[in-house]
């Protein structure tokens, strides 16, 4: 069952450099109980559109009105471009869908307990009583692995970890249970061993609690140990998506192949590290034809600077777009 | 080995002050416990734990940018040997031209208000190297060249540049003044994997071509992996494992490291589980735990471990570990 579907979405910054272009024709979808990866790396749009399912982005944000995101509820399809007053947003923002964010010491107010955060939404978004909602909330930090999880509702966040932080976090995004949780960079902020630990943390909650989570990360080895199906993003377009598996083991797009082969790996330690060549463009010079022309090591003359490659699909669900792959008879 | 390290460290103590009392001494904070090492000159050595392991601290006691508690430091290119914990102002410039940082974050490493060139000139004339402006840009463009910046850029400010560019500035600007010795802090931890591979590409061909020996200090195995050939794991302000490269990815002697490279996400969807994982979290280094530091988290931890602190003993020439049970782990592989 789809739950989220958004479908050309067009995303614009008004600046005083001038228009700039943050999210190009991206459409996606996720299904309920699903894990999808964003991956991409840093300029390339991947929190911007994370942030326009909840309409986060701020005011200078130009949606343009060909687009649309439609979130599949019980109670009817939500168009979430169209919510207006901070009532309906609601819905979105808490409701049904929750996010949590790379650093967790930025996202909890640090003069307010950890409890009473918890508390405070619970109470605007479902109809516990406020005895319940401690209830509900202690136990919840007990469900993520926090010792003394009575003690910790009333401290504030500056007293915890930071791999405590992070728990406590998931804990207060999924005790609304919210149908879709976005997770920016959960993992980023944390070292290996932590980062080990949330991630198990995180696939124990998507079974237990059946949500469909949008897991944006810059790290492809994270995305292989959490996600089903992945959508690879350079400069605000998604250029490659597909199963997990077939992604990363069979990419189709040079740019996924380029970053797999930027990537230090642990059984190939004689290889050399094979830098993409070039930097990623500014968003204020934006290439013509297909983005990723200017630093493609296939690029065919004439036709990538030129023109838009449309995605192709490539079977099973995988999909990419570029027009060098289809002469090495990928596609086929 | 004949050789000779071009830096040796032997029981090196680091210690922080807590605030301040009214009576009698503060707290103290031992950020760097007990550490001996040697590096060979020419090497590229690796330095990996996580956050408040102590090896920034580490690094930068060898650059003496934070004072030495206790323990000796040792510099030796031949032309010159220092004493690092006893320099005084002269010796002590004159060390700082012989070992120098690159810096973890490029945005702020470098000054807005100032030239790329500007930029890479301040330590030389700081330093007093050069005489002549000509002189100066002549050095400039000659190590701009080298880390592949583009000469006609070296007129722009800092922000005109992307992550990747800006960290060659900073390479550039620490490689000016002809250093032996180069402490990198993380510094490829900021950029994004398509322009991390040509940042360590560049500090390999510069090792290569100026014969320098690196400190690299990382939090990342896998990128420490390709580019050291020596690599030290530490855990809580104390050395846990030290040996070659390959030799410490093949067969970890320690649990701690063992359990490190175990929690690397593998690029292999099918390929998990297989991981060791550690519970808890790193404990606080103001009161560390007795014995052995990893004991709280360590599978293998016996009443010994609580109470013993192990040695820092050598399995064979190159390959060091702080473990009681270090040959039982070898055996259970």
């Amino acid at each position: 069952m789809t739950l989220l579907t958004v479908e050309d979405l067009n995303l614009k910054f008004d600046t005083d450099e001038g228009r700039i272009t943050a999210v190009e024709n991206v459409s996606f979808e996720i299904n309920a109980g699903e894990v999808l990866g964003l991956v991409g790396e840093s300029g390339s749009g991947k929190t911007v559109t994370a942030k326009s399912l909840m309409q986060l982005n701020p005011s200078n944000a130009v949606y343009s009105s060909g687009g649309g995101i439609h979130l599949d509820l019980e109670s009817g399809v939500v168009e979430v471009l169209s919510l207006r007053s901070s009532r309906e947003l609601e819905i979105v923002r808490g409701g049904a869908i929750s996010m949590i964010f790379q650093e967790p010491m930025a996202s909890f107010a640090p003069a307010i307990t950890i409890g009473n955060q918890m508390v405070e939404q619970l109470l605007i978004h479902t109809s516990l009583s406020k005895r319940e909602s401690s209830e509900l909330s202690v136990e919840m930090l007990e469900r993520v692995g926090i010792d003394e999880a009575g003690k910790r509702f009333h401290q504030y966040a500056f007293e915890l970890s930071g791999g405590m932080r992070q728990r406590a976090m998931i804990a207060m995004a999924l005790s609304t249970k919210p149908k879709l949780l976005i997770a920016d960079e959960p993992t980023t902020a944390l070292d290996v061993t932590i980062q080990a630990q949330v991630l198990d943390l995180m696939k124990d909650l998507v079974s237990e609690f059946g949500m469909a989570i949008l897991f944006i990360t810059h790290d492809l080895g994270v995305i292989a140990q959490v996600a089903d199906r992945i959508a690879v993003m350079y400069l605000g377009g998604i250029v490659e998506s597909g199963p997990v598996r077939e992604v990363l083991k069979s990419p189709a797009h040079p740019y996924t192949r380029g970053l797999i082969n930027a990537l230090p790996k642990l059984d190939s330690l004689d290889e050399p590290l094979t830098p993409i060549p070039g930097d990623i463009p500014s968003p204020l010079e934006r290439p013509p034809g297909c983005v990723f022309h200017t630093r493609c090591p296939e690029v065919l003359a004439d036709r990538c600077n030129s023109s838009v490659p449309q995605r192709t699909n490539l079977g099973h669900g995988h999909s990419a777009s570029c027009f060098a792959m289809n002469w090495e008879g990928k596609a086929a | 080995m004949t050789e000779k390290p071009l830096i040796s460290i032997k029981q090196l103590n680091v210690e922080f002050p807590l605030g301040r009392t009214l009576f009698g001494k503060p707290p103290m904070l031992r950020a760097v416990n007990d550490v001996s090492l040697d590096i060979m000159p020419g090497q590229f050595y690796g330095l990996v734990g996580e956050s408040g392991s102590g090896k920034t601290t580490l690094g930068r006691a060898i650059l003496r940018a934070v004072p030495i508690t206790s323990g000796e430091i040792s510099f030796d290119n031949r032309d010159a040997n220092y004493n690092v914990g006893g320099l005084e102002k002269k010796d002590l410039n004159n060390y700082r031209k012989l070992a120098q940082l690159i810096f973890q974050d490029p945005y702020a490493a470098l000054s807005p208000r100032m030239t790329v060139r500007d930029i890479i000139a301040e330590p030389l004339e700081v330093m007093g190297l050069t005489q002549t402006r000509e002189e100066t840009d002549e050095r400039v463009r000659e190590i701009a060249a080298k880390c592949r910046l583009n000469l006609e850029h070296l007129r722009r400010f800092p922000h005109a540049f992307s992550g990747g560019q800006r960290q060659r500035i900073s390479i550039a600007r620490a490689l000016v003044c002809n250093p032996n010795f180069v402490v990198a802090d993380e510094s490829v931890a900021a950029l994004d994997v398509s322009i991390q591979a040509d940042i360590l590409n560049l500090l390999l061909s510069l090792q290569n071509q100026l014969g320098l020996t690196f400190l690299f200090i990382s939090h990342d195995l896998s990128v420490v992996a390709h580019i050291c050939d020596h690599v030290a794991v530490m855990y809580l302000g104390t050395l846990v494992e030290s040996a070659p490269t390959r030799k410490l990815f093949d067969n970890p002697r320690h649990p701690y490291t063992k359990a490190l490279l175990s929690a690397i996400p593998s690029l292999d969807p099918d390929d998990s589980g297989k991981a060791q994982k550690l519970e808890g979290e790193i404990p606080s280094p103001v009161n560390p735990p007795s014995g052995c530091r990893f004991h709280t988290r360590c599978h293998f931890a016996e009443e010994r471990c609580r109470k013993e602190v192990p040695e820092w003993r050598k399995l064979d020439k190159r390959h060091s570990v702080a473990c009681h049970f270090a040959e039982k782990l070898a055996s259970t592989q």
